[in-house]
């Protein structure tokens, strides 16, 4: 395994200190693109939404980080798991879960994933390995640690993916399931995403140590840095790390140096850092403008891009049509799914 | 059509806010994702940013405007090829109204007591399997039980295994798993490191995935730094996710007081794990029904928190010798009938009702005792009918009185048989301080049968 690299203070400042990743084919690049192009549009619909008021209570959106999901998803296979914390339309919209299913439940009706029972932070899919959505910063990992578990206890080949944040990288739990998954030999890959800010709380404040693909160290555990700006760079380490799961010879971690450019949620002041910070990354770093740049200088007409937007929002439209015209659950709902 | 850009919420909470600042002009080309305008509120500052792309065509709000309504139009946006002579076009917004308008004033509600919308589901418990006449019955501790529980389940279904602090190779803290490493090998029963919080969610997860993991905590009292798992995920996430992933797990161990060993070793967490819905909480008096109950709660689709007790470990009791003896988890059982009073109580609870119902006996005072088995869903119409019988009852607990047990079971009797009830339903339960260690002020600290007699002659008015 090779060595993490050394830390870089942000994921501007690392861009040139990496070699090139792999190069995509053009038919890789345009799937990126329209899946990142599709969490992005439907993040800043939801965000519409939620200022009309069609959605309640919390709304984390994923925008500026989709190189993370969209990358990490095209180096899974049929099968592999996928769980999260509560940032997690991107999640869910990578595995292929329907954007309709997605909006409704964020606007708390009947044909959302959850019935409408679940909200923003709690959706989930078994037809798609997704295994949620889950509010308490942490939890996801040992869950996903379990995930891994029953993998391995059914001797099949699929490999977990955890996804949590910087902040929740300082949770107790997750040293405890870092733990029994090196023990053990469980195949999960631990995505850190670090977007630098645990709510309103930069990693420098809250991190004795800031290089997170170097947490897993006291057990032995492998780690990568990896700008998860750029959708061809997370896919590789992503091949690397699942390989060496499926291998059976435990768990992986990567850390993805990435940002997001709203809020923690919909009701963040943004107090914690300046705007000409977020517009740096944004005009330097942008996932889908370095693939759009890309696909560009590969001679794909500005107009075929144009079409693939075009597809994309009318997605995302139907599914805030749909959501804001499916009816909320039905009164008998209250009382079904406590048992089974 | 031209868009309407409309003022938006920082919060559910937020009704209106002040337009602080435009950062683009009329005319101005905009961009999916540009900051057009900056609005706040007491609280909070926030950017608006377009989600649309195109031309502003005509600012609506002018800056410095305060108290601007949400969901106001405070500009349109010209799509490519408009112009401002389609601003005309720009239709009316359709206003979302928040649930909190619509629901009815708070003076209709004070009226009368509101019917509830609908009623909630009664759980039907079913009644014990027939043992049928000649079966041979085999006496066994209780902590044998228990182990007989595990290993026919985990023959029968390949789906379960055990997991937990020295289940393994140790055989067990307090020997509940012996041999079970022997039979199943290492790959099923699996000692973990002490890390409760760590492989209660393993065993969540693992679970959600189709596995049927029973989670062994050395004592309930160290199930505190899981109970997050417990509640958070295992309990609720087939509601969270509209009953598509559940999550079939047991976590046993014993519970309450133990002998000597003190505060943080000594509680009864009978009432926190009953109060969630979701959880099915069952604990047992006697071998037959741990054997029972622990196989019934291995195959229940649902998180069930099985609540066994150290001191009754070594206690001995018949067990019918069945291929299969299991017994429906939510049906409590009446273990003495009795007209005079009703004592109902649970696992080591039941120690003092039975030894007070003998003591009453001597003095004519016929006691009905019963042994609830499971807190959830608790068999209500047990309790029920036998207070209907006697109108007296007492409720035996080692938990603190507080919100405890006992406290729900003399509300539901007060629901449902108030004018049966001839005196006020008595509570005997643990004293409300940490179990003392000192072996006097522990024995005092514990309910006894000498205060559940005395709970009984009181509603007797004796």
């Amino acid at each position: 395994m090779a060595a993490p690299k050394k830390a870089a203070a942000s994921a501007a400042q690392d861009k040139t200190n990496r070699s090139s990743p792999p190069e995509f084919t053009r038919e890789q690049e345009l799937k990126a693109l329209r899946d990142m192009l599709l969490i992005r549009r439907f993040e800043e619909k939801a965000g519409q939404l939620y200022g009309m008021g069609a959605i309640g209570g919390f709304c984390h959106l994923y925008i500026g980080q989709e190189a993370v999901v969209v990358g990490m998803q095209m180096a899974l296979k049929e099968g592999d798991q996928v769980i999260t914390g509560y940032r997690d339309h991107g999640h869910m919209l990578a595995t292929g879960m329907e954007a309709n299913g997605v909006m409704a439940e964020l606007t708390g009706r009947r044909g959302g994933y959850s019935k409408g029972k679940g909200g923003s932070m709690h959706m989930f899919s078994k037809e798609k390995h997704f295994y949620g959505g889950h509010g308490i910063v942490g939890a996801q990992v040992s869950l996903g640690t379990g995930l891994a578990f029953a993998n391995h206890y059914r001797g099949n080949d699929n490999v977990s993916v955890a996804y949590f944040g910087d902040g929740a990288a300082n949770q107790g739990q997750v040293y405890e399931s870092f733990n029994m998954a090196e023990l053990w030999k469980l195949p999960v890959v631990y995505v850190i995403e670090n977007n630098r800010y645990a709510m309103g709380t930069a990693v420098s404040r809250a991190s004795a140590q800031q290089d997170f693909s170097k947490r897993g160290a006291s057990f032995n555990i492998p780690g990568k840095q990896v700008d998860g700006m750029d959708v061809r760079a997370v896919k590789a380490a992503g091949e690397e790390a699942v390989a060496w799961c499926r291998a059976g010879k435990g768990p992986y971690i990567l850390e993805m140096q990435t940002y997001r450019y709203r809020g923690h949620s919909m009701s963040d002041p943004a107090k914690y850092r300046t705007r000409e910070e977020v517009e740096k990354v944004r005009h330097d770093q942008d996932p889908i403008e370095q693939v759009r740049t890309r696909l560009l200088a590969a001679k794909v007409s500005e107009a075929d891009l144009k079409a693939i937007d075009a597809e994309v929002r009318d997605i995302v439209n139907a599914s805030a049509d749909f959501a804001q015209h499916d009816p909320e659950p039905d009164a008998a709902e209250l009382w079904t799914d406590v048992y089974r | 059509m031209p868009i309407q850009v409309l003022m938006p919420a920082l919060s559910p909470t937020m009704e209106k806010g002040n337009l602080a600042k435009w950062l683009k002009k009329e005319g101005e080309p905009i961009k999916s994702g540009d900051v057009i305008a900056e609005i706040e509120t007491d609280k909070a500052t926030m950017e608006v940013e377009a989600t649309d792309e195109g031309t502003l065509g005509k600012i609506l709000i002018p800056e410095g405007t305060a108290d601007v309504a949400v969901n106001t139009p405070i500009a349109t946006i010209l799509a490519d090829g408009e112009s401002a002579a389609d601003l005309a076009k720009a239709p009316a917004p359709a206003r979302q109204e928040k649930a909190a308008e619509s629901a009815p004033p708070a003076a209709a509600k004070a009226e009368a007591p509101q019917p509830k919308a609908a009623p909630a589901p009664q759980a039907v418990a079913e009644p014990d399997p027939e043992v049928p006449a000649g079966t041979e019955m085999v006496t066994q501790t209780i902590r044998e039980a228990l182990r007989d529980a595990m290993a026919e389940e985990m023959r029968r279904d390949a789906d379960v295994f055990v997991m937990g602090e020295e289940v393994a190779e140790y055989q067990g803290a307090y020997k509940v798993t012996q041999g079970l490493l022997q039979e199943f090998g290492a790959r099923r029963v699996i000692d973990t490191p002490i890390t409760e919080h760590g492989f209660a969610g393993v065993g969540v997860g693992a679970a959600m995935a189709g596995l049927k993991p029973i989670v062994e905590f050395m004592t309930f009292n160290f199930a505190m730094q899981a109970i997050d798992q417990i509640i958070n995920s295992a309990a609720k996430t087939l509601y969270m996710s509209g009953g598509q992933m559940g999550c079939s797990i047991v976590f046993r161990g014993p519970n309450g007081a133990a002998a000597r060993v003190a505060a943080q070793h000594s509680q009864d967490y009978s009432s926190w794990y009953s109060h969630v819905p979701g959880l099915k909480v069952v604990a047992p008096y006697s071998a037959a029904d741990a054997k029972g109950l622990l196989k019934a709660a291995i195959r229940d689709p649902n998180p069930v928190i099985f609540l066994e007790n150290e001191v009754l470990y070594g206690h001995s009791g018949p067990v019918p010798k069945l291929a299969d003896y299991v017994i429906p988890i939510g049906k409590a059982r009446i273990v003495r009938s009795g007209s005079h009073v009703t004592i109902i109580s649970w696992s080591n609870g039941m120690t003092y009702a039975l030894k007070a119902a003998d003591e009453l006996a001597k003095d004519g005072i016929e006691a009905e005792v019963i042994d609830l088995r499971t807190l959830r869903p608790m068999d209500t119409e047990t309790i029920i009918n036998s207070v209907k019988k006697t109108g007296r009852a007492v409720t035996v607990e080692e938990g603190w009185a507080q919100s405890g047990v006992g406290a729900e079971i003399a509300a539901r009797i007060m629901e449902n048989a108030f004018d049966y009830l001839d005196a006020p339903v008595a509570r005997v339960s643990g004293k409300d301080v940490p179990m003392p260690y000192a072996s006097n002020l522990e024995k005092l600290a514990l309910p006894s049968a000498a205060e559940v007699v005395e709970a009984a002659k009181a509603v007797c008015y004796r």
